[in-house]
């Protein structure tokens, strides 16, 4: 076992893939490389096979939505068990038509993270075996972890607002109270004060 | 005076007065053996499994848990009704023989709750089927849902059974 | 052998394609799963899931940091305050914030507290689903204590929303150590009587051992975390491997998945590595009382949370395996993107593969022995 840092990774990444993998963002605090999206899966193979790095666990395949700059990133965690090191893969797409190639081949576990990923923010992953929507229901309109994403108002009828309970609750009470008030004894006019 | 309540004969007020005892009997019996369907959808599931637990035991009051609706007398809605799950719970409930009800438990069963701001989740069971009792709380605990269920057996003590129907939420289209 | 018979004969029979779920009692919450049988033997079974999905990471980018904690809860009900820790511990990194010795402790302890209730709903509800229905009431007998415990520590049963950010909400209450003392000797006691009524138990032993086996390799490629993990005969726990919080300071062995009645990877030993983490959970929390440091037990925050622009993963041992919170900030006071990754979502994903040439009687010990919990998987 030997763990090793981030820059020692990244270095041998871009030994072998060159301008294919981005710098190392400045460390903030979980520094992460922009590679190239064609690339990905070679990429990916690499870091899983290649011995000293055996990268063997995908832990998080996510996105991220940034319409400021037209981009939705692609994230992967990435963990090596036998070596206990990690490193952060970011892709970035195209907003207006994002797709990418999978990586369901390199890692399984990679299969339903892509398709929660097509479901919730619309990203085609090519050659994935079974791409549907997984949370939402197939006739799901839209996807809903975009930045721009308008809720539909409901679904197949059924209404998503809620009346204000308050206002219910105000108009039982104005009435009891109207009821309360006709009930009362009405003061004497002519009593002496 | 004596004689004439004692009366054998076909006297309307003798009829009138078991009618209404056998009334009262059979409520008892219902209200005292209100089997459930367990649709624990999130976190209250769990409350609802503790509450046919040990220590709250709600089967003393006769509610005993049931895995398919056609054997249930009453319905616990228990956690957050998505729309994917709203059609599925219109389902189970028109499969449930009638006279059925339901007791809405925790907030987001009442009106969505926490998850309001959710596009998922619809705001509120009652919006799907008609719900007799509401149980507030995020989960409510144990004890409040007993509470529900003895609120949900005056109900059925108060009601005349044989004329117990109730509007219908319109049926879905089973393919 | 009696499965390749049960196939030759139905093969003249019809294939049938049921729905179960999502309201079954054996599903462990809202799942759905279509399965393709041929006869008793399943042909496959596609998990549908999604009946839950309540919009929790999308919620997190409306509301603000603090606000974000009682949702937490809520991500796994059974096991709160790991969902609780997650959170906290990534917006503490990316605040640069230092959590006081004695607030690390105290999530420890609670933490610890949780994975024990939480691991006793999971063996209990097993057991019922093989179709033993009293040691389910022990094991919910024994939680109820756990549930007395927290309630007096944070005042909740369920949703504890007992971590905040930069420490704890509470310190302990008066003779809260002793009642857990006292509760933790019988409750080693509770583990062996336990053992005794239904874990060595013949029928029960033969009804889970060699059924559904996920071997090592097959489990890291498809992600599985936790005692799922462990189960499969890879030791690894994120608890001693890659320590956070308090946990460095403890002693503790990580059970692994030996084959105990079969082979490595089966049901049976899913089951029973969270029996010996049950024991190991006790002795964390006697060795954390004992050694529980005075002090603050919160940071101090600033009253407006509004870290730098930057990203952050923290990584927890959940009682259902390892929990990541993906927590992106762009220097406003409300999170840019907040991404849980949880264990119950990609052990889902195995069963499809999995189930295959099993009985239909064994998808259920399959789906208990994987100990998934609904709002895990869809959040």
């Amino acid at each position: 076992m030997t763990t090793r840092s981030t820059h020692e990774i990244h270095e041998r990444l871009l030994a072998k893939f060159g301008d294919a993998v981005g710098p190392l963002s400045e460390p903030k605090i979980d520094p992460f490389a922009v590679v190239k999206r064609e690339r990905i899966v070679e990429i990916c193979e690499f870091l899983k096979t290649e011995p000293g790095l055996e990268f063997d666990f995908l832990e998080d395949l996510t996105a991220i939505d940034w319409p400021k700059r037209n981009v939705i990133e692609v994230v992967y965690h990435l963990l090596s068990y036998t070596h206990r090191h990690t490193l952060v893969l970011k892709v970035e797409l195209d907003r207006a038509s994002p797709s990418i190639p999978t990586v369901e081949g390199v890692w399984k576990t990679a299969n339903w993270f892509e398709r929660e990923v097509y479901d919730l923010f619309g990203v085609t992953f090519t050659g994935h075996p079974d791409l549907r929507r997984i949370m939402l229901p197939d006739d799901w309109i839209g996807h809903p972890l975009l930045k721009d994403y308008q809720e539909a108002g409901g679904w197949h009828g059924i209404s998503n607002e809620r009346e204000n309970p308050l206002v219910e609750l105000k108009r039982l009470d104005d009435a009891k109270r109207a009821e309360a008030a006709a009930a009362a004894p009405q003061p004497d006019p002519t009593a002496k004060a | 005076m004596t004689a004439r309540t004692m009366d054998p004969g076909v006297g309307g007020d003798v009829t009138l007065l078991h009618t209404s005892q056998l009334d009262n009997l059979i409520n008892l019996a219902r209200a005292s053996s209100l089997y459930y369907l367990t649709f624990g959808l999130a976190c209250c599931g769990i409350e609802l499994m503790q509450t046919g637990g040990p220590r709250a035991d709600v089967m003393r009051f006769g509610a005993i848990p049931r895995a398919s609706p056609r054997q249930a007398d009453f319905m616990i809605v228990a956690g957050t009704l998505t729309y994917k799950m709203a059609e599925r719970a219109r389902l189970l409930y028109h499969q449930m023989p009638d006279p059925k009800y339901v007791i809405s438990m925790g907030s987001c069963s009442n009106c969505g709750g926490l998850f309001q701001l959710g596009y998922s989740v619809c705001k509120g069971v009652d919006k799907v089927i008609p719900v007799d009792v509401y149980v507030p709380g995020c989960p409510p605990r144990p004890e409040a849902l007993t509470e529900g269920l003895l609120r949900l057996q005056e109900i059925v003590r108060s009601e005349p059974w044989s004329t117990k129907r109730r509007p219908q939420p319109e049926r879905p289209e089973i393919a | 052998m009696e499965k390749l018979i049960l196939r030759r004969v139905d093969r003249q029979n019809e294939e049938m394609i049921l729905n179960f779920g999502p309201q079954h009692p054996s599903t462990h919450g809202v799942i759905n799963f279509l399965v393709e049988t041929d006869g008793e033997v399943l042909k496959r079974a596609t998990p549908d899931v999604g009946y839950l999905h309540r919009s929790i990471e999308k919620i997190g980018e409306l509301v603000g940091y603090p606000g974000f904690m009682p949702y937490t809860d809520r991500v796994d009900y059974v096991a709160a305050m790991f969902a609780n820790e997650g959170y906290a511990i990534a917006v503490e990194k990316l605040l640069k914030l230092e959590v006081p010795p004695r607030a690390q402790w105290l999530r420890a302890i609670s933490c610890e507290l949780c994975r024990i209730a939480s691991h006793l709903v999971s063996v209990g509800t097993m057991v019922m689903d093989i179709g033993a229905f009293t040691p389910m009431l022990h094991g919910i007998r024994e939680r109820e204590t756990i549930n007395d415990l927290i309630e007096a520590l944070c005042g909740a049963r369920l949703t504890y929303n007992y971590h905040r950010i930069g420490g704890v909400a509470f310190d302990l209450p008066e003779g809260w150590r002793d009642k857990v003392l006292a509760f933790l000797d019988h409750f080693d006691k509770f583990l062996v009587e336990y053992d005794r009524l239904i874990s060595f138990n013949e029928i029960y032993v033969k009804r889970l051992a060699n059924v559904a086996v996920i071997p090592g390799p097959m489990a890291v490629n498809y992600g599985l975390v936790g005692p799922n993990l462990r189960g499969s005969g890879v030791d690894w726990d994120v608890r001693r491997d890659m320590p956070y919080g308090a946990y460095p300071n403890f002693q503790f062995k990580v059970p692994v998945g030996k084959g105990y009645f079969g082979v490595s990877g089966d049901s049976f030993d899913r089951y029973y590595v969270r029996c010996l983490e049950m024991a190991e959970s006790s002795k964390i929390v006697r060795q954390a009382l004992e050694s529980l440091p005075e002090g603050e037990i919160t940071a101090k925050v600033p009253r407006n949370i509004k870290p730098e622009a930057g990203e952050a993963l923290s990584r927890v041992e959940s009682a259902r395996g390892e929990m990541a919170y993906y927590v992106v900030s762009d220097g406003t006071n409300k999170a840019y993107r907040v991404r849980v990754r949880t264990g119950s979502f990609t052990a889902m994903s195995v069963i499809e593969d999995i189930s295959p040439g099993l009985m239909v009687a064994d998808l259920v010990a399959l789906i208990s022995s994987l100990d998934v919990v609904a709002p895990e998987i869809d959040r």
